[in-house]
């Protein structure tokens, strides 16, 4: 069996620019921040991004490496409004499919089954069918006669998913509160990355957790990296919660100097100090306001 | 116990939209709906589910694990329409069409907001309320800049089974949709606001019958659940003020937006 293993840089090596990139996670919610850090170190662009966006959205537009998103929608969560998006959009910079939340996952679920498309109550009598998308509606062959949006499956060349454990063959498992879609990302993509918290060896994921985390399965994997704190600001539970301050900071900071002060370094170790030295000023500061 | 606050009027007016609702998911967004849910099932509507805003469905002490809903669940819920979701709306239209995307022109918008989330699915699958905390002329507008939840007038064939906004609660008062050709009603106002008052408040011509009944007060054991067990700390009282002040647009749209989640 195939050792998938590889380093951050050694993703980047089989992307290229102009690609269909899906990205799991919700919101700002276990998203595979160090892959994509590891994009915007990379000259990949001209993207088109397939999310339930946060800030991964949001680093990449600010960064002008998204062409074209597929989302219902871009949050920090505890900060409502996603401001890198925002400012995106607002300067027309963000060529946009915007589909309601029930039709992106019918989508991915489109894609994983190798269908055209699925049907589903959502979209008809909304604004999302008439924004220049190209959505299709389709009839019911039965008695009912009802149409539907007939939402176009979501293949994606390449896709990025951050899990708590994995082994070295790309198991991949999930151990907080929820698996998001990114099972169905790993599925719906050509190749798909899994950078993980912890790498362990495979009779260690069912130790001390049952088998229903086990939720990516090596055959739809194509690399694993090891990545601890690759989540980093979003939330990656039990492993560790959202960095809040740091997300504020995120959000309230300019983007070039937000850029250079965290994102100018070789690789994620930089990133990683630069945070922590980041936390330390932070704690300082707050120690002397008090 | 002291007489109930505006804010309170609009928590007992959230739950309202629950009454009746039997065994299914009350899903609200935002603070003084949750509040409003979760008084309904400690109350007259003990069969309601809730969950802790994630993947949790939760018991009545709002902690004890009762089910397991992640997002994908969630979708089938609102899909199989077991489900009454409160939404907020950055706009709202005479007809009940709701904007949580963008405000201008989508394709550069002027304001960028949350995107439609799932407010497209739950209007054509189940029963949504909407929650506005600040009643004003750029919520309640004539046309809203994009549909994300649908209205009464574009409800396609086969989902007029499904579809039925039950009710919007302002801060200045409860409206429904039970005029003749389902166009915005008052239904009630919170004590101490006028007819004149909605009117200048609201966009668009609302149809308001000849004697409007006022909100109904909260009874004193629902009072006391919401001062001690639900908001001993006056969370609600932050969000909506009596004497509403004139509101800086810019905070405004992003206050609406932060209550606007469609589809959890």
């Amino acid at each position: 069996m195939g050792d998938k293993v590889m380093s951050l840089d050694g993703v980047i090596g089989r992307l290229r620019s102009g690609m269909t990139l899906g990205i799991g996670g919700w919101g700002s919610r276990r998203k595979p921040m160090a892959l994509i850090r590891a994009v915007l170190r990379s000259g990949i662009g001209d993207l088109t991004v397939v999310s339930c966006g946060g800030p991964d959205v949001g680093l990449l537009a600010a960064a002008g490496r998204i062409r074209h998103l597929v989302a219902p929608f871009a949050t920090l969560d505890s900060i409502p409004l996603e401001p890198h998006f925002r400012a995106a959009r607002e300067r027309g910079a963000l060529g946009m499919t915007e589909l309601d939340e029930a039709m992106f996952m019918w989508g991915l679920h489109a894609a994983a089954h190798r269908l055209p498309f699925l049907p589903v109550r959502a979209g008809l009598g909304s604004d999302v069918m008439r924004l220049g998308t190209g959505l299709r509606t389709v009839t019911s062959p039965y008695a009912d006669g009802e149409e539907f949006a007939a939402v176009p499956a979501l293949r994606m060349d390449a896709a990025f998913v951050h899990l708590n454990r994995a082994d070295r063959l790309g198991n991949g498992q999930y151990l907080g509160p929820d698996p998001y879609f990114d099972d169905l990302f790993c599925r719906a993509a050509d190749t798909a990355y899994l950078s993980c918290e912890r790498l362990v060896g495979t009779a260690e994921l069912t130790k001390d957790a049952p088998l229903q985390t086990l939720l990516v399965s090596r055959l739809d994997v194509t690399g694993v990296v090891e990545a601890p704190g690759g989540a980093h600001f979003t939330s990656c539970a039990p492993d560790h919660a959202r960095d809040e301050a740091f997300q504020r900071l995120y959000a309230t900071t300019p983007w070039d100097d937000f850029a250079a002060r965290f994102l100018g370094g070789a690789g994620e170790y930089d990133y990683r100090r630069a945070v922590r030295t980041w936390h330390e000023e932070h704690a300082r500061q707050q120690g002397a306001e008090r | 116990m002291t007489a109930a606050t505006r804010a309170e009027y609009c928590v007992v007016a959230c739950a309202e939209v629950w009454r009746g609702a039997g065994e299914i998911l009350a899903a609200p967004m935002g603070l003084i709906p949750s509040l409003g849910a979760r008084l309904a099932r400690r109350t007259f509507s003990p069969d309601l589910l809730l969950t802790d805003g994630e993947a949790t469905l939760v018991g009545t002490d709002g902690t004890t694990p009762e089910g397991w809903l992640p997002y994908r669940a969630h979708l089938a819920l609102v899909m199989g329409g077991k489900r009454h979701v409160m939404m907020g709306a950055s706009q709202l239209d005479r007809y009940g069409n709701q904007n949580i995307s963008c405000v201008g022109d989508w394709t550069r918008p002027a304001r960028q907001l949350l995107g439609v989330r799932g407010a497209p699915v739950n209007s054509l699958n189940h029963p949504v309320s909407y929650w506005i905390p600040r009643h004003a002329p750029r919520v309640f507008v004539e046309r809203v800049d994009m549909v994300c939840g649908v209205g009464y007038d574009r409800v396609p064939a086969g989902a007029e089974r499904f579809h039925r906004i039950v009710r919007v609660v302002s801060d200045l008062g409860v409206f429904d949709f039970a005029t003749p050709d389902r166009t915005m009603r008052l239904a009630s106002l919170h004590p101490g606001v006028t007819v004149e008052r909605v009117a200048a408040a609201t966009g668009f011509p609302l149809a308001v019958g000849d004697d409007v009944p006022y909100t109904r007060d909260p009874t004193a054991a629902e009072l006391r659940l919401i001062r001690e067990v639900l908001d001993p700390a006056g969370a609600r009282e932050r969000e909506v003020r009596a004497s509403g002040p004139v509101s800086d647009p810019v905070s405004d749209s992003a206050d609406s937006a932060d209550s606007a989640s469609g589809g959890s």
